[in-house]
């Protein structure tokens, strides 16, 4: 009850300050702005309403880059994990490359990625899995890696093979770590797809935030960013969810 | 006096039902451990400088030493988890270590159970590893259960239930194994004085229903003295014997009788005055 009362007031008091300002147009005067520029809260939920289908559809689309692009991207690192975790040969040799993966803007990649793979959703997709892999990644290696020794010295000597010492001790011992990993990939899954229809796209919350913002729609910019949010914060609780029926031991 | 083929009280109360699993009853063949000149080093710190030991088939030899000496070292060389830096160790006649790695199932210190799993399938854990079906393992190791006194909570998690039931479990596990020598790290350290004492008779008759050799690390001079047939005083680090002796009855029915008699007291003053003296 508590987990939901106090960020719901907080959210609350914050729209209420918003509403006031916005309404009495002190942000707009102190940017020197002109006030419609400045939506108040009660004018983003009316374009929320208003716009609702358009929004419905073009948030559609952006749901299943961020869905489709985590899934890969949860695939791909943990693969990548349990790679290092083998061999060390694997792990000295990739980790410099994933961080430097990192290290590219998103906004240098995509461009280049539309250029090879087209308008479709396929460049958003790997833009999205880009970004969600590496933290995937990290957490569950060194979650991989967290196992005491004394426990896989215990299944040897119960005969377990390196596989069966993966699957039976060091996997579940990563699951919490893995989880952590995907809740952070959860919330930066926007801000891939959003770049990825930047660059190119007709369609999706981006596309639709980039055109409202050149055509100063700026309640729409809002309305379709909360939408975004509430994509991220329903796959987060999803992952939460996911966490607390499938790691009952902690 | 040998106390082989009498069976301890305790041990009858463990044979309820006759649930005589596959492995492990009086059958089991059984291994000695020979060990010879044995040193061993981390880097350059010399942990083992020197260990000769013999032990032979279904006799329990007890290690007594101080904090650090190497104790851990030792079980792990013998079991096949480390390699000595030089000497032989031989587990029912293999010298190299995976034949002994075949041969031994250790214990750690800390219980080690995996917390995800139930307490039956903690304690099948060999079984499963070696292709058993989950059903037939299962089967197998609850049949154990009721003698160990855990009926009831087969599908407890690690996290619910007592330190002196993991413990249970852990040794349950180890024992599932069926391997003729287990390696038990100061199996009851973690323990209160009176479920320790508890977990000394209960083992003792565990061990006389299923009689393996054991190699039983502890600090407790009464608690080696009374479970094992032979023990030695092991010096601080680099590891070394500075004495040994025969353990006036061991297993005892009555434990609490066994550790008063005189002749147990006497034993018991000479090898923690040699502890002592090992400690510095
Ligand atoms: N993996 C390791 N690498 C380097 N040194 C180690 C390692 N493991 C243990 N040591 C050192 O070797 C010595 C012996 O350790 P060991 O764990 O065998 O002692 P122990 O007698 O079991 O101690 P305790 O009574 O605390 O269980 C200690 O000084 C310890 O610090
Ligand atoms: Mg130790």
């Amino acid at each position: 009850m508590r987990r939901w009362l106090l960020p719901t007031l907080f959210l609350a008091g914050l729209i209420a300050v918003w509403q006031i300002a916005a309404t009495t147009g002190v942000i707009a005067d102190a940017l020197n702005l002109e006030p419609y520029l400045v939506p108040s809260p009660s004018e983003v939920a009316t374009s929320l309403w208003d716009s609702r289908s358009l929004l419905a559809e073009n948030a559609w689309v952006t749901l299943q880059e961020m869905l489709f692009g985590l899934c890969i991207g949860l695939i791909v690192g943990v693969s990548f994990a349990v790679a290092m975790h083998l061999s060390s040969g694997v792990r000295e040799a990739t980790y410099p490359l994933l961080v430097i993966s990192q290290t590219i803007p998103i906004v240098v990649i995509a461009p280049i990625l539309v250029l090879w793979l087209g308008y479709g959703i396929w460049p958003k997709l790997v833009v999205v899995a880009l970004i969600c892999f590496f933290p995937v990644a990290v957490n569950t290696l060194d979650g991989l890696r967290s196992v005491d020794r004394e426990t896989t010295k215990m299944m040897r000597t119960l005969d377990a093979s390196r596989g069966q010492i993966l699957w039976r001790v060091e996997a579940p011992g990563a699951l919490p770590y893995f989880f952590s990993g995907a809740r952070i990939a959860a919330t930066i899954a926007p801000i891939g797809a959003v770049f990825g229809e930047w660059v190119g796209a007709d369609s999706g919350l981006g596309h639709l935030i980039l055109q409202d913002n050149a055509q100063l729609e700026t309640a729409r910019v809002f309305a379709a960013t909360a939408v975004l949010s509430a994509i991220a914060l329903s796959l987060f609780g999803l992952l939460a969810l996911a966490e607390r029926r499938i790691v009952t031991w902690r | 006096m040998r106390q082989d083929t009498k069976m301890p009280t305790e041990a009858k109360e463990f044979a309820i039902g006759n649930a005589s699993p596959a492995f492990g009853d009086l059958a089991h063949p059984g291994a000695a451990v020979s060990i010879r000149g044995l040193r061993h080093f981390y880097g350059s710190l010399e942990t083992i400088e020197g260990f000769d030991m013999e032990c032979p088939p279904h006799r329990v030899l007890g290690l007594v030493g101080p904090s650090g000496c190497g104790k851990t070292t030792l079980l792990e060389t013998i079991c096949g988890l480390q390699e000595p830096a030089a000497g032989n160790v031989e587990v029912g006649g293999a010298l190299d270590p995976r034949g002994r790695l075949a041969r031994c199932a250790f214990m750690p210190q800390r219980d080690m159970l995996l917390p995800w799993l139930s307490a039956l399938d903690n304690s099948a854990l060999a079984l499963r590893n070696r292709g058993t079906g989950r059903k037939k393992a299962r089967k197998e190791a609850g049949q154990l259960f009721e003698r160990f006194g855990l009926a009831g909570f087969e599908r407890a998690l690690p996290a619910e239930l007592s330190g002196g039931m993991r413990q249970r479990v852990a040794f349950l596990r180890t024992l599932v194994s069926g391997k003729p020598v287990l390696a038990l790290d100061e199996p009851f350290a973690s323990l209160d004085a009176i479920t320790r004492s508890e977990m000394q008779a209960w083992l003792a008759g565990a061990l006389a229903t299923d009689p393996r050799t054991v190699l039983l690390v502890t600090h407790d001079v009464e608690e080696a003295l009374y479970l094992s047939d032979e023990v030695a005083v092991l010096s601080a680090r680099p590891l070394r014997v500075v004495d040994k002796m025969s353990a006036p009855t061991p297993r005892a029915p009555d434990r609490d009788a066994a550790v008063t008699d005189p002749s147990f007291v006497a034993v018991r003053e000479r090898a923690t005055t040699s502890l002592r003296g090992a400690a510095g």
